[in-house]
């Protein structure tokens, strides 16, 4: 089980969080036009990388914030988490 | 019976707790301290099973965790229990055991037949055999080796102990009391870090308990006992024995059981007769030390052939003598020890040690002794079916390939050391990468990847001063960096004898014309012969040739046959040990109690209960109950002895030709307020929301980004920026994370929060005809004419002096309102309509009746909303804005999802108007055509319509636009049924929806 680093509130196991996917992704402006690729890629097309992955994590079980884990999908080493509103350096 | 091989005055066993005991239907006595083991060979029994393949006579082996044969099924307290190793079992009053994997009895076995018939049971012998004929499995092998083969009977019966789970932190979690282990939790604890030192066995001290050494003046013992009871009053040390830690998993959390009540006859009130714990630790000390392994010879699983070290400790913690006249086979030191043992308590051996001219200081003191020994010696082979009574013995070459004349000795036992094979199952599974010490000639830790230490001889260390110099450094070490303090213990000083180098011989040549079963794995029965025939047909990689031999893959799980395995393909392939590399080692290191496992979490215990304010009214008043997720909602109100179909028929009924009353409170409510509210719900539902006005609520279609509906519900505007939306039952959770993941993540600049009610109010819905008749006298004092409140509107009301919202809204189709008060005034509420309702024939109805209303009126619900159809599917086009962006619109004009024969819901009704038809059928157009039959179509949901008396069901069509009118076929294969079928519009009653309004 892993020990997630929750930016508001310390170090927490996994089972307080649920997985949220590939942290990287933008969702298109609303409004604005976007092709069917941009879009597929958006919703659909994923890497599956191995190795170092930005992703998401929503601590429900704790303080409800969406929070932003950079982890190693072999490995599952964490090496950074950040708050929502923090970029991705 | 008398206890013959127990010794007068050495042992840990409180010989003034004498223990009465049963094996195999036959009474016997041994003391407290005894482990079931120690108990039987102190009576001098010895055969306990059989083995798996062969059916051979097993006995002991070892005398711990690392015993492959002695599995016992277990009787305690009115329970049944296998795979019980013996040797880890404590002796308690009462206590009941029988062999295991011998049928019918342990002295005649039927499988023993396998035996003589070895010749077809070679390696691969299963997978081979039988794959041919099929029908054979079935009727003939399965049957015939579940009888006669497995390792004890499952109980069916409910475990009716307790089982519990625990979560806990640490500095430094350190696995196993031997030197190692006592040392760094001392030097650790005096630092001042939290320390969890847990132990296997019940007896903290590990190999200290057995060997001769003297630390700080003190004998191993003393010293053991001495640091556990200062550990154990220390506050920052936890210190634990009959605990397991058997699993090391991801971020440093391991796993371990601990045997709280397994001892005693009963589990003591209100006590678990096992823990679970889950521990995190900072850092991990393992010291699990290493297990003697054995040297391959014929027939060298006899009962009597034993681990040198096993008969050692029988000895010296039970005082009980495996054999009266032992002979000893050893390549290194540590069978003289236990030759020493034996003559120290008036018994003469002979130790044959394969080396030729050993300068060890045990040697000398062994000859000074007078025992006899013969070097450059070996076992050819044991001699004795169900116990050993003698052994062929030979000289052997220098070069370890030839042997001399064979002798036969008389003996009774056999104990064997071949060296020893450090424990780094746990190192292994934390993904350290293990590296190969050529002096061991075994595997030792290598680069850890967690936070993981190996100490003393599990790190191959077998010294005892220099195990217990770096463990006092290590301990000292980590708790210095997790502490930082500096608090030195002093360091004792150690004596021992020296050592020197062992042998690198672990299998005996056959001798001439001999055939011998020589034995690798012992629980698994795989000999020196099944390897080299997996060698033979092509097997390469280790890991293929465990599973094709099933070498070390019993519950054991190879602890001694893994490396005489490796030797062997080593010595075949002519490869070196390390390029052959071992097998991955995985979490359980032992056997645990799927009870452990579960801990409290079994029937209603499995997930939580949730109950609504009402429910002990529907309780009271024959409610039979359904679970709607974790809630319990009724399904109808029993009345009489009628079924469910009559019972939710008559609720149904009520409710179009009267009013009915149905609890709603599980129904997901988020309360969601700030000034960009409005603009929120407009981007997460699909129609517009801008300007809907204050006290008015609007029903929404919500999608995920790739345009699938997510979920329905109506949003009332309770003042300006104030919004109470209400979600499906099963959805409610999800839909919070998913407004959370857009004002978090993607929308931060919209002022606005979200939060959870639904447990804050209680919801009754009342529909009917005459539902507004009662409204009014529920609250005299509001208008709620069709004027005052009308459909889809809201208002605020006092019901009897209680503050109530009142929403104008309709899942049944008919005129309908919600009343929503606080939780804690919701029975009264409830109570309040019931009796007000009682002049208008109300009746409250469950879950059966509503989806009856719903369904015949054609509103979606979960089971049209299932995750695959968009908005288009479900008729609710209309709601879809062709103006404004929202979540999952671009998603919309897929190809697929703008298909002319797109699927959309539509009626079904049987032709005879009599068949129900079964929930999850085909629709197909030719009931005869060749399978496989195209599906159009299938049916989401049905009912008995109570407005036309006949079946109705939902179905999702291709091309349902065009297929109002058409005859098809539902096909249920399950229930072998054909219909013939009309498809209909999905609104079966008030097409036009003027109920509603009305
Ligand atoms: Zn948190």
């Amino acid at each position: 089980m892993l020990h997630i680093k929750c930016p508001h509130c310390g170090m927490r196991s996994q089972n307080e969080f649920s997985y949220g996917g590939d942290a990287s992704v933008k969702r298109p402006e609303l409004n604005k036009e976007v092709s069917d690729l941009e879009w597929d890629n958006f919703v659909y097309n994923r890497k599956s990388l191995r190795g170092k992955h930005w992703e998401l994590w929503q601590h429900l079980s704790g303080c409800r914030q969406w929070i932003k884990v950079e982890r190693d999908t072999a490995t599952h080493e964490i090496f950074k988490t950040l708050k929502a509103d923090q970029e991705i350096s | 019976m008398s206890q013959n091989f127990r010794l007068e005055n050495i042992g840990l066993i409180d010989r003034n707790r004498k223990i009465s005991f049963k094996f195999n239907g036959k009474i016997y006595y041994g003391y407290e301290g005894d482990t079931l083991a120690s108990a039987l060979l102190a009576n001098g029994v010895h055969l306990v099973g059989r083995s798996f393949k062969y059916h051979r006579p097993r006995g002991f082996f070892g005398a711990g965790v690392d015993e492959p044969y002695a599995m016992v099924q277990l009787y305690r307290n009115g329970e049944t229990e296998p795979n019980i190793k013996a040797t880890e079992q404590e002796l308690f009053e009462g206590l009941e055991a029988t062999s295991v994997n011998c049928w019918p009895s342990v002295n005649f076995d039927i499988g023993a037949i396998n035996n003589f018939l070895k010749i077809f049971l070679p390696a691969g012998f299963y997978y081979k055999t039988f794959m041919w004929p099929k029908s054979f499995w079935y009727k003939v092998y399965e049957p015939f080796i579940r009888k006669a083969a497995g390792l004890g009977v499952v109980s069916t019966k409910h475990d009716n102990e307790r089982y519990e789970h625990k979560y806990e932190y640490c500095d430094l979690l350190i696995t196993g009391s031997g030197p190692s282990g006592l040392a760094s939790a001392y030097a650790a604890a005096k630092n001042g870090a939290r320390v969890i030192l847990a132990e296997d066995k019940a007896r903290f001290g590990g190999t200290l308990l057995t060997s001769e050494v003297n630390i700080g003046n003190k004998s191993g013992k003393e010293w053991a006992d001495g640091i556990i009871s200062e550990l154990k009053e220390m506050p920052n040390v936890v210190v634990k024995n009959r605990s397991q830690v058997f699993g090391y998993y991801d971020h440093n959390m391991l796993v371990m059981t601990e045997r709280i009540s397994d001892h005693l006859p009963k589990t003591k009130k209100f006590h678990p007769k096992q823990r679970l714990w889950y521990i995190r630790a900072k850092e991990v000390l393992i010291s699990s030390g290493s297990i003697e392994r054995p040297i391959v010879f014929g027939n060298n699983d006899t009962p009597g052939v034993m681990l040198s070290s096993a008969a050692k400790e029988y000895i010296k913690v039970y005082g009980v003598i495996v054999g009266k006249n032992p002979l000893i086979f050893t390549n290194n030191d540590s069978g003289y020890e236990t030759a020493i043992e034996f003559k120290k308590n008036g018994i003469d051996t002979l130790i044959l040690d394969t080396r030729k001219d050993p300068k060890s200081e045990i040697v000398q003191e062994a000859k000074n002794l007078g025992i006899s020994i013969k070097f450059s010696y070996v076992v050819v082979a044991a001699k004795g079916y169900k116990k050993v009574k003698s052994a062929d013995i030979a000289k052997i070459s220098d070069d370890k390939e030839q042997l001399g004349k064979i002798e036969n000795v008389k003996c009774d036992c056999i104990c064997v050391s071949g060296f020893w094979t450090p424990t780094i199952h746990l190192a292994s599974q934390s993904g350290n990468k293990t590296k190969f010490n050529e002096k061991i000639d075994a595997f030792v830790p290598g680069v850890s990847k967690q936070k993981e230490t190996t100490i003393g001889a599990a790190n191959g260390i077998y010294t005892l001063d220099e195990t217990l110099k770096s463990s006092f450094e290590t301990g000292h070490k980590l708790s210095k960096q997790i502490m930082n303090n500096d608090n030195k213990v002093s360091f004792p000083n150690v004596v021992e004898k020296k050592s020197t180098v062992h042998d690198k011989f672990w299998c005996v040549p056959l001798p001439k014309g001999k055939n011998y079963k020589r034995f690798l794995d012992f629980q698994n029965d795989v000999a020196v012969s099944d390897i080299e025939i997996a060698l033979k047909e092509g097997y390469r990689s280790i890991e293929h040739v465990k599973r094709y031999t099933t070498l070390g893959m019993a519950t054991d799980q190879g602890k001694t046959s893994n490396l005489n395995g490796l030797q062997l393909v080593s010595k075949i392939e002519n490869k070196v040990v390390p390029a052959v590399g071992h097998t991955t080692f995985r979490p359980p290191y032992t056997p645990i109690s799927i009870g452990a496992i579960v801990g409290r979490e079994v029937g209603k215990h499995s997930k939580p209960t949730r109950k609504s304010p009402m429910h002990s009214w529907h309780e009271k008043n024959n409610a039979v109950f359904v679970d709607a997720g974790v809630w319990l909602r009724p399904r109808y109100y029993k009345q009489g002895d009628e079924n469910l179909f009559e019972g939710s028929k008559r609720e149904a009924k009520n409710v179009r030709t009267n009013v009915g009353v149905c609890d709603v409170t599980t129904l997901g409510k988020i309360d969601i307020k700030g000034p960009d509210a409005a603009e929120l719900l407009n981007r997460v539902y699909t129609n517009a929301w801008l300007k809907l006005p204050v006290g008015k609520a609007r029903y929404g279609v919500m999608l995920r980004e790739d345009g699938i509906v997510m979920d329905d519900g109506t949003t009332t505007r309770i003042s300006e920026n104030h919004y109470h939306m209400t979600t499906t039952t099963a959805q409610a959770a999800n839909v919070l994370s998913h407004l959370e993941y857009y004002l978090q993540l993607v929308w931060p600049e919209l002022n606005v929060n979200v939060v959870s009610t639904t447990e804050q109010w209680a919801g009754a819905a009342i529909a009917g005809p005459k539902s507004r008749d009662l409204l009014q006298k529920l609250f005299p004092k509001s208008d709620v004419s069709n004027e005052g409140l009308p459909f889809m509107g809201y208002l605020e009301g006092d019901l009897f002096g209680v503050k109530a919202r009142i929403f104008r809204i309709s899942f049944s189709g008919e005129l309908a309102y919600e009343v929503n008060v606080e939780s804690n005034n919701g029975n009264f509420m409830w109570e309040k309509i019931i009796e007000v309702g009682q002049e208008f024939k109300i009746q409250p109805y469950g879950t059966e009746a509503l989806s009856t209303l719903r369904i015949e009126m054609g509103h979606v619900a979960g089971s049209e909303l299932d995750g695959r159809t968009i908005p288009y599917d479900n008729s609710l086009e209309g709601l879809v804005s062709k103006k404004k962006d929202f979540i999952g619109k671009r998603s919309l004009s897929r190809k697929a999802f703008t298909a002319e024969d797109r699927q959309k819901v539509v009626g079904v009704v049987p032709l005879d108007k009599k068949t129900s038809i079964p929930e999850g059928s085909h629709l197909v157009k030719d009931s005869n055509a060749q399978l496989p039959n195209p599906k159009l179509g299938y049916i989401s949901a049905s009912c008995w319509s109570v407005e036309h008396d006949n079946p109705f069901s939902l179905a999702i069509l291709k091309n349902g636009k065009n297929m109002i009118g058409e005859k098809l076929f539902v096909m249920s294969p399950l229930k072998n049924k054909v219909i013939p079928v009309e498809i209909v519009s999905s609104h079966y009653v008030d097409p036009k929806g003027e109920r509603v309004r009305s």
